[in-house]
C-alpha cells in the first residue's frame, strides 16, 4: 500500500514529501490545483473538511495537517531512514518545542509574505505593502532568535537534524527564491550555515526537482 | 520524591492555562512561578534565557527546559504516560495521529481568529486599549467557518479526535473559555448543536474547573 499525498506543487505538502523521502517511505502524489480552487470542491472537502493541503491517504486511513502527518510517519517508521524525532523523550521535547516555534512564530509572517508577494496577483486580492513590511520585521526578529539558538546548537532541537528543521524547508525556499528576501538568511551567519546544510540534503533537492512549484 | 515541574507564567494567559489543564489531567505535580507581564518580566534577561521569544509559558522538568504550550503538553504526556488520564494523548499510534491532527487544526485554524477576538473583546477593554471593529468582524466570520466544520465533525464523533477526551479538545479550552465568559461570544458555541454539546462536556471537566479557579484567584 503506497501513501498518497495530495497537493505536491504547494509548500505545506512539501513538508510531508521531504519527511517521507527521509524515512524512505514509498508514496504517490495527487495534484490539487489551489489556484483553480480545487481544495474547495465538495469531493475534496469530504476528504479534508478544512479545505487545505496536504492530505494523506494510506489505504483507508486519511490524515491531514502537515505537522501531524510528519509526526505520525516519523514515529511509525522510527527504525528506518533518518531519525527525525531525536533519541530520547527529552530530545523529542526539544523537537516538539521548535516545531511549535516554526508553526506559531516563523510560519505566520512568512505565510503573509508568501500570500502577498507571490500569490496576490494570481488569486486576485490586493497586495498589502504594509503587511509585507510588518511581516518582514516580525520575521527578522524571529530569525535573530534563531541566529542566537543556532550559534549554540547545530540544528534547532540540538545537534541532530529533526522535524523541527525539516518543517522550515518549503517556506524558506520561497523566502530565498520567489519572495526575493534571500538577504534575510544570508545576512545571519548561523542561520545561513543551517539553511545551506538543510536545503542541500538529497531528500530536499529531490523534492524540488520532482515537484516544481505552481508557477 | 521527584521535584515538581515548574511552569513560569500567569494563569490568566491562555497558553499557560493550556499547560496547567494538561498537568492537572495528568496528575503531575507542578509549581507555578508567577511572571508579571504588566511589569515586563517576560522580557527580562533572566526570562529570555528560558524563553527567547519573551512569551509565556516557560517550563522546566529537572534538566529539561521547554517552551510552546502544545509542545509542553505533548512532552508531559510522553514523559508521564502512566499518570492521570492515560488516554490524553492516545494509547496507540492511530489515536495519537488523530489527536495531533486536531491539535494542529486548533493551532492553525481555531487559534488565530479566536486569539484576536479574545484580545480585542476580553483583554483590550481591561487594558484600556482601543478596539478594532473590522478586525473583530473579520475574525468572527473566520471563526464561524471553523466552528461549522467542528459542528459537522462533532456530529460524527463525541470528541474531536474520537470517542475520548484528548489533548485536542483540551487545547481549545483556554480561548473558548474567554470567548464564552469574558467576551460575550457564547453564541458562537451555543448556536451550533454539536459544538454546544461538546463545549458543555469539556468545560465542565474537573481539571478545567481547577484551572478556572486558579485564574480567579489570580485576579
Amino acid at each position: 500500500m503506497v501513501v498518497k499525498v495530495y497537493g505536491p506543487a504547494f509548500a505545506s505538502p512539501k513538508r510531508v514529501l521531504a519527511c517521507l523521502m527521509e524515512k524512505e517511505i514509498e508514496f504517490e502524489v495527487v495534484p490539487v490545483d489551489l489556484l483553480k480552487g480545487e481544495h474547495k470542491d465538495p469531493e475534496f472537502l469530504k476528504l479534508q473538511p478544512l479545505g487545505t493541503v496536504p492530505v494523506t491517504q494510506d489505504g483507508d486511513y486519511v490524515l491531514y495537517e502537515s505537522r501531524a502527518i510528519m509526526r505520525y510517519y516519523s514515529e511509525k517508521y522510527k527504525s528506518q531512514g533518518t531519525g527525525l524525532l531525536g533519541e530520547t523523550i527529552e530530545e523529542r521535547g526539544q523537537v516538539e518545542n521548535w516545531l511549535e516555534v516554526e508553526a506559531h512564530n516563523f510560519n505566520p509572517p512568512v505565510m503573509n509574505l508568501t500570500l502577498h508577494v507571490m500569490f496576490s496577483s494570481k488569486l486576485g486580492f490586493p497586495r498589502d505593502e504594509n503587511l509585507i513590511k510588518e511581516s518582514e520585521e516580525k520575521l527578522g526578529k524571529v530569525l535573530d532568535i534563531y541566529e542566537e539558538r543556532l550559534s549554540k546548537t547545530k540544528y534547532l532541537a540540538g545537534d541532530f537534524f529533526s522535524l523541527a528543521d525539516l518543517s522550515h524547508l518549503p517556506f524558506t525556499q520561497y523566502l530565498v527564491g520567489p519572495i526575493g528576501k534571500e538577504y534575510m538568511i544570508s545576512s545571519r551567519k548561523h542561520v545561513s550555515a543551517w539553511w545551506n546544510d538543510i536545503s542541500s540534503r538529497p531528500s530536499w533537492q529531490k523534492v524540488l526537482l520532482l515537484y516544481p512549484p505552481p508557477f | 520524591m521527584a521535584t515538581p515541574v515548574k511552569v513560569h507564567g500567569p494563569p490568566l494567559s491562555t497558553a499557560v492555562s493550556r499547560v496547567l489543564a494538561c498537568l492537572i489531567e495528568k496528575d503531575v505535580p507542578f509549581q507555578l512561578i508567577p511572571v508579571n507581564m504588566a511589569k515586563g518580566e517576560h522580557k527580562s534577561p533572566d526570562f529570555l534565557k528560558i524563553q527567547p521569544f519573551g512569551q509565556v509559558p516557560a517550563f522546566q522538568d529537572e534538566a529539561t527546559s521547554l517552551f510552546e504550550s502544545r509542545a509542553i503538553c505533548r512532552y508531559i504526556c510522553e514523559k508521564y504516560p502512566e499518570k492521570g488520564n492515560k488516554g490524553l494523548y492516545g494509547t496507540n499510534p492511530l489515536a495519537k495521529a488523530s489527536i495531533d491532527q486536531w491539535v494542529e487544526a486548533e493551532g492553525q485554524s481555531f487559534n488565530p481568529p479566536s486569539s484576536v477576538l479574545v484580545f480585542q473583546l476580553a483583554f483590550a477593554p481591561r487594558m484600556k486599549l482601543k478596539q478594532d471593529p473590522s478586525l473583530i468582524s473579520q475574525n468572527e466570520a473566520k471563526l464561524e467557518k471553523v466552528l461549522d466544520v467542528y459542528d459537522k465533525r462533532l456530529g460524527e464523533s463525541r470528541f474531536l479526535a474520537g470517542d475520548d477526551f484528548s489533548l485536542a479538545d483540551l487545547s481549545h479550552l483556554p480561548n473558548a473559555h474567554y470567548l464564552v465568559n469574558a467576551a460575550e461570544r457564547g453564541e458562537l458555541f451555543t448556536s451550533k448543536k454539536n459544538v454546544e454539546r461538546w463545549w458543555g462536556e469539556i468545560s465542565s471537566r474537573d481539571s478545567w474547573k481547577k484551572v478556572v479557579d486558579m485564574q480567579k484567584q489570580a485576579t
